[in-house]
């Protein structure tokens, strides 16, 4: 960062230095409330609070024992399966179909294309209660509510929007000559789809997908209403636990679920940086 | 380029229309023949519908009415990948997630070539345009022109027998272009290929061109080897979009088989070629070129017609000098001399008479 050049007035400097207070201001606030917990996931007591002996940085009031009480608890085990089978499940159904919409939808020639795509995003923007009660009365009448395909079904529908919103971003700089291209060459559509376009937006489709995934899996209300007992999730057990036994092994949960979101979203910022090169944009 | 002759109609368009809304057609009542190994231009400003007839030939667009033949057979039934037609495209249109090699291998791999085969001809498609040490690299690693002679190596390597250029050298800079010109008109004579090439540069399509067509308002104005087209203009918009040109406005007084006299609006009587005009008193746009006049008194022909000019701009541009005039109330009159010894120089604001041949001025449609 360069220093400020001479001519700046008193307002600009005072501006200069107020909008970096207040850049820290609003991502302290962001931050704060994810990193405090980490700490605390690691306490050696049963509490929420930071304890003398924590903030000593005494070894002796640190433990895993939270983790450990995690990976033993059927509770949080049978938890853990239910989201790792529910979450993946989700997702593919999400990327097929959404991706699928996202092409349909690049065409020029689909009529209604506007309105189409405000119904399919519309579960990203309508409250998640009104979506989740909705899809309870519904599932109940055709027999899907308190089962395992409700929940993913339910899941994939909240995941479709991100994998359309990324994939349409990506079919905006594809190149249309290049399928003409291919076709051209004897390529029929088929093989011009998984030769050429879907290799170039692809880094669109794992996005879309990583998305899907951690909304999947953060996801509590829509469980809470779809799901029965047998299909509760990560987030379902986080929820009732705080209601019901405040146990700090929920802030261990919590910091497991961080660690893969900010790897998965690390995978994502990965994938932007090759799809860019790949089109010749090389950032520095 | 005597080669009229022998034009056996290899791609036909007959009677074809285009029409992108159901109302306006963008191309009207096109026939044309392409005769094998034929370098055909198409040349026209920008909306002419030339591009549309290339899209049309390469299978992207369908002709509203009218068939296009391939080697006499029609293929308005055929999809783009089964009619085996090589393109180059405006923009390239490299795969940019390929190298160089895997680029030229894809037109090879979707006819299922082996992969002894592929590398033998990617190989030889590559030294053809002078780039193989590059089959390793990705198009985002090279420059414009090297990415231009990357298409062209991809559009000739499954060997088609008619290849597609649409405006290939428009985001050239102006010596490359000219390198790539010659080029692309060496490999298509040696390959033997018939080449359908759009443009709306001019200077691009007189050097590279075996014939022209040129394009207007979705028809072929004219359609003719590159220098009867610049010397024998058949209408106006021909005149003025091919090279430069001067236009005298006036009305036929006479009319014979092979001269035909004008009177220009302040009275000035000359003789021209009839070329588009009937019968007296038709209005009409003469055409001069700039480089068929001349003001030097010691090389004006005695058949010459003479008249006089008022000297507005004198630009001295090493080979030529390029004169503006003011000649019968026209402002705008071009002429262009070469740079002799004995030729004099003007100053803006003298008054000097300037002489041209008769058969040089062409009587054409208002």
């Amino acid at each position: 960062m360069s220093a400020l050049p001479p001519y700046t007035t008193i307002g600009q400097r005072v501006w200069y230095y107020a909008f970096r207070v207040i850049v820290a201001l609003i991502l302290f606030f962001l931050i704060a409330p994810i990193v405090v917990i980490i700490p605390l996931s690691f306490n050696a007591e049963d509490f929420f609070t930071y304890t003398p002996g924590m903030l000593a940085l005494d070894p002796d009031a640190y433990s895993l024992k939270h983790y450990r009480d995690f990976f033993t608890n059927p509770d949080w085990q049978q938890a853990m399966r239910n989201s790792v089978m529910i979450a993946p499940a989700a997702t593919v159904i999400s990327v097929g179909l959404g991706t699928l919409a996202a092409i349909g939808l690049s065409q020029s020639h689909v009529p209604f294309r506007r309105a189409i795509m405000a119904i399919l995003i519309s579960p990203m923007i309508v409250p998640l209660i009104i979506s989740a009660a909705g899809m309870y009365f519904f599932y109940s009448r055709v027999g899907l509510q308190g089962t395992y395909v409700g929940v993913v079904l339910a899941h994939a529908a909240l995941g479709i929007p991100f994998v359309i919103i990324t994939v349409t971003a990506t079919l905006v700089g594809f190149d249309r000559s290049l399928t003409r291209a291919a076709a051209n060459m004897g390529a029929n559509p088929i093989t011009t789809f998984f030769k050429v376009q879907m290799p170039l937006i692809l880094p669109g489709v794992i996005a879309g997908g990583l998305f899907a995934f951690i909304t999947s899996f953060d996801e509590v209300v829509v469980v809470l209403f779809v799901g029965s007992a047998g299909q509760k999730t990560l987030p379902w057990q986080m929820f009732i636990g705080l209601r019901e036994q405040i146990s700090p092994t929920i802030l261990a949960v919590a910091t497991i679920l961080v660690a893969v979101s900010i790897v998965l979203l690390t995978a994502v910022e990965l994938l932007r940086r090759r799809s860019e090169r790949l089109r010749g944009i090389t950032p520095h | 380029m005597a080669d009229q002759q022998r034009n056996d109609g290899f791609v036909v368009f007959d009677r074809v229309q285009k029409s992108y809304d159901g109302e306006t057609l963008v191309v009207k009542d096109l026939n044309l023949s392409v005769g094998r190994g034929e370098f055909l231009t198409m040349l026209g400003p920008s909306g002419s519908g030339k591009t549309t007839c290339l899209m049309m030939l390469a299978g992207f667009e369908t002709a509203t009415h009218g068939d296009i033949l391939l080697g006499g057979t029609p293929i308005n039934n055929i999809p783009p990948h089964k009619r085996g037609i090589g393109m180059v495209f405006q923009n390239y249109a490299l795969f940019p997630h390929m190298t160089v090699g895997e680029n030229l291998s894809f037109p090879l791999e979707v006819r299922g070539l082996g992969k002894s085969q592929r590398e033998g001809k990617i190989k030889r498609g590559l030294e053809m345009v002078q780039m193989g040490e590059f089959a390793n690299r990705r198009p985002a690693q090279l420059s414009g022109g090297q990415q231009q002679r990357i298409a062209l190596a991809r559009a000739l390597v499954f060997e088609p027998e008619l290849v597609l250029m649409d405006e290939p050298l428009g985001a050239l800079d102006k010596q490359l272009r000219e390198q790539m010109q010659f080029e692309i008109t060496r490999l298509a004579h040696e390959l033997g290929i018939t080449t359908v090439y759009v443009t709306h540069d001019q200077t691009e399509a007189l050097t590279m061109s075996d014939r022209v067509a040129v394009f207007d308002d979705g028809r072929i104005q004219q359609l003719d080897p590159p220098d009867v087209l610049y010397e024998e203009p058949k209408n106006s918009f021909v005149a003025q979009f091919i090279g430069e040109n001067n236009t005298l406005v006036g009305e036929v007084v006479e009319m014979h088989a092979d001269k035909c006299t004008v009177r220009l609006a302040d009275g000035e009587v000359f003789d021209a070629k009839p070329v588009n005009v009937q019968k007296v008193g038709d209005k009409t746009r003469v055409s001069i070129r700039p480089e068929r006049v001349e003001y030097n008194k010691d090389r004006i022909p005695e058949s010459a017609h003479t008249l006089k000019a008022e000297v507005l701009e004198f630009i001295y541009m090493g080979d030529i000098f390029r004169t503006r005039l003011r000649v019968a109330g026209n402002d705008d009159f071009v002429i262009k001399t070469r740079n002799a010894p004995d030729q004099p120089r003007l100053k803006p604001g003298q008054q000097i008479e300037i002489g041209w041949m008769p058969e040089d001025c062409r009587a054409l449609d208002a």
